[in-house]
């Protein structure tokens, strides 16, 4: 249950090249919306973009696949996604909207939807394609890793910025510059200490790297929605898969990381309420 | 069905249950037919009370097309309320408020129109319980903002949460009050089920409503991912972002509450979603 319930797990990786060329890992979320709404499962998504590629993410609403390749990419900091649902649903008109959203965010997804108090949004939101979250960073904090600890110039620098093998990499010139995770402590934004889910265990189907190799993904698919969407999309050749027990580092890492932040932050949790502070009543 | 649900708020009145008890004991025992006129007279007999507000809590109720016919034929009677069935204790052919399970107040409490106060005491006396329908009646919301001096009731300058005048069972804010909330409400309320009606029941204290509760209760305390989920709840689209962090333009909130209501580190219905979703 460390991982939450689901269906079945994989490692996978989009067969379509134009997908790995900016994908984080495997692709996987990229392929999804893009199946998905070649499918007309959904019309549009809420995802996060970095429109001036300054790393800075920004809620944008993409309707095509090319959309959906330019914002590609995991973005290390904190994006209101959520907010941009009312754009989707408003704006845009759309009536099946997808979401690709943190733990957190999946939270207030499915919060939104057990008690619709805002009114024809809940409704439409036909899939929530979870991502694996430990934390996230403020920008300052992230300019202080290029800058101060990596010796960038500037973030702006970075071609690439990835978490992984213990390191947090900023690549400048095809050159990649890791700084030891223990380095990053005590950047991360505060309210990501007392958060129990790594693997967004409400979504409809959640990925991230752990646990597969390098340009795979490791895939848990939870609803019949996002069981249905990801099969949909092996089937129609746009994902590849391998079984988790013949990859390596394979499931019990993705496990022992779920585990690690559970039992990390359950102490937070303790700690604050020990102090008389507030943590979230829980219904 | 309501009277777990009074139990559980404690305030219930006693001779609820004698009522349904008579009207059983009146119904004749055997036959189908007989079942008709009994699940009629035990159905729960809800009161809308129209105090300060734009009337968009009851349009929003109404949105609900598609179960309305059912929820008014089968499920609850309607036994007062201006808009709704034509009565109203100051009305031209003034009546007395019958006795209601369920009283839906919207619009605020204004302390100097004499009708709105006495009608809304009348309310508490004459309900076993009473719903804040709508942000209007749960904070004030946008009448908060009002200061006396217009026409046609210069006088009227006071618009309270009805909290500040009565005590309140349970809270349904929004500007207006989403319909499928109402509809996921209504249902609850008829089946009891008390689980789902809990953080409403909490709600009831009345005393959280705006932007500033985001700042105050989530993001000083460090709670805060910047997940956006409060900018999606607020309908005038006051909830702005920097830094990862919502501000609240000031301007622009009307004190409706919805943004604070939604935050996901406000409170969690784990076991709803749970429920919901099968995970």
């Amino acid at each position: 249950m460390v991982l939450g319930t689901y269906k079945e797990a994989l490692s996978a990786r989009s067969t379509e090249q134009k997908i790995l060329d900016v994908s984080q890992d495997g692709g996987i979320v990229s392929a999804l919306l893009c199946y998905a709404l070649d499918e007309g499962i959904i019309e549009g998504a809420v995802v996060a973009g970095t429109p001036d590629d300054d790393w800075r993410p920004v809620p944008t609403v993409v309707t095509s696949a090319d959309e959906v390749i330019a914002a590609a990419g995991t973005k290390y900091s904190m994006s209101p996604t959520l907010s941009a649902i009312k754009e989707a649903t408003r704006q845009y008109g759309l009536e099946k909207v997808g979401v690709v959203a943190t733990p957190c965010q999946t939270q207030g997804l499915r919060k939104a939807q057990a008690y619709p108090f805002t009114r024809f949004v809940a409704e439409k939101i036909k899939l929530i394609v979870g991502i694996y979250c430990m934390e996230n960073f403020p920008m300052a904090s992230l300019d202080t890793f290029a800058t101060a600890k990596l010796g960038f110039d500037s973030l702006q620098d970075a071609t690439k910025m990835d978490i992984g093998k213990g390191k947090f990499w900023l690549t400048k010139d095809g050159e990649d510059s890791g700084l030891a995770i223990k380095e990053t402590h005590g950047y991360e934004q505060a309210g990501c200490n007392i958060c129990m889910d790594y693997v967004a265990e409400w979504s409809d189907v959640s990925t991230g790297s752990v646990g597969s190799p390098d340009g795979w993904s490791t895939v848990l698919t939870r609803t019949d929605a996002g069981a249905d969407v990801f099969k949909g999309a092996v089937a129609a050749g746009l994902i590849e898969t391998k079984p988790m027990d013949e990859v390596k580092p394979g499931l019990p890492l993705l496990e022992k990381l779920a585990k690690g932040k559970k039992d990390k932050n359950g102490k937070v949790r303790e700690e604050r309420v020990k102090m008389g502070l507030p943590i979230p009543p829980e219904y | 069905m309501f009277d777990k649900l009074k139990k559980a708020f404690g305030g219930s009145k006693a001779e609820e249950p004698k009522v349904e008890e008579k009207v059983e004991e009146a119904a004749p025992v055997e036959t189908k037919a007989a079942e008709a006129p009994k699940a009629a007279s035990s159905k729960p007999r809800i009161g809308y009370i129209h105090l300060s507000g734009c009337t968009g809590d009851a349009m929003s109720l109404t949105e609900n097309y598609d179960i309305l016919s059912t929820v008014l034929t089968d499920m609850i009677d309607i036994v007062y309320g201006q808009t709704l069935v034509d009565k109203w204790i100051h009305g031209t052919y003034a009546e007395e408020m019958p006795e209601m399970d369920l009283c839906l107040i919207e619009g605020s409490v204004c302390l100097q129109d004499e009708h709105s106060v006495h009608e809304l005491l009348e309310a508490r006396k004459k309900s076993g319980l009473i719903c804040a329908f709508g942000s209007c009646a749960v904070t004030g919301c946008f009448t908060t903002f009002a200061r006396g001096g217009q026409q046609a009731q210069p006088k009227h300058e006071s618009f309270l949460p009805i909290s500040s005048l009565v005590k309140v069972d349970l809270a349904l804010p929004g500007c207006p009050v989403a319909p499928e909330m109402i509809a996921k409400a209504v249902v609850a309320l008829c089946n009891g089920d008390l689980d789902y009606l809990k953080p409403a029941m909490d709600w009831a204290a009345c005393d959280k409503g705006c932007g500033c509760d985001v700042l105050t209760n989530i993001v000083r305390q460090g709670l805060c991912t910047g997940c956006g989920t409060c900018a999606l709840g607020c309908p005038t689209r006051a909830m702005g972002f920097a830094e990862g962090r919502p501000s609240c333009d000031r301007d622009r909130c009307i004190k409706c509450g919805t943004c604070y209501l939604m935050c996901p580190r406000s409170w969690l219905p784990t076991s709803e979603i749970k429920k919901e979703t099968g995970l």
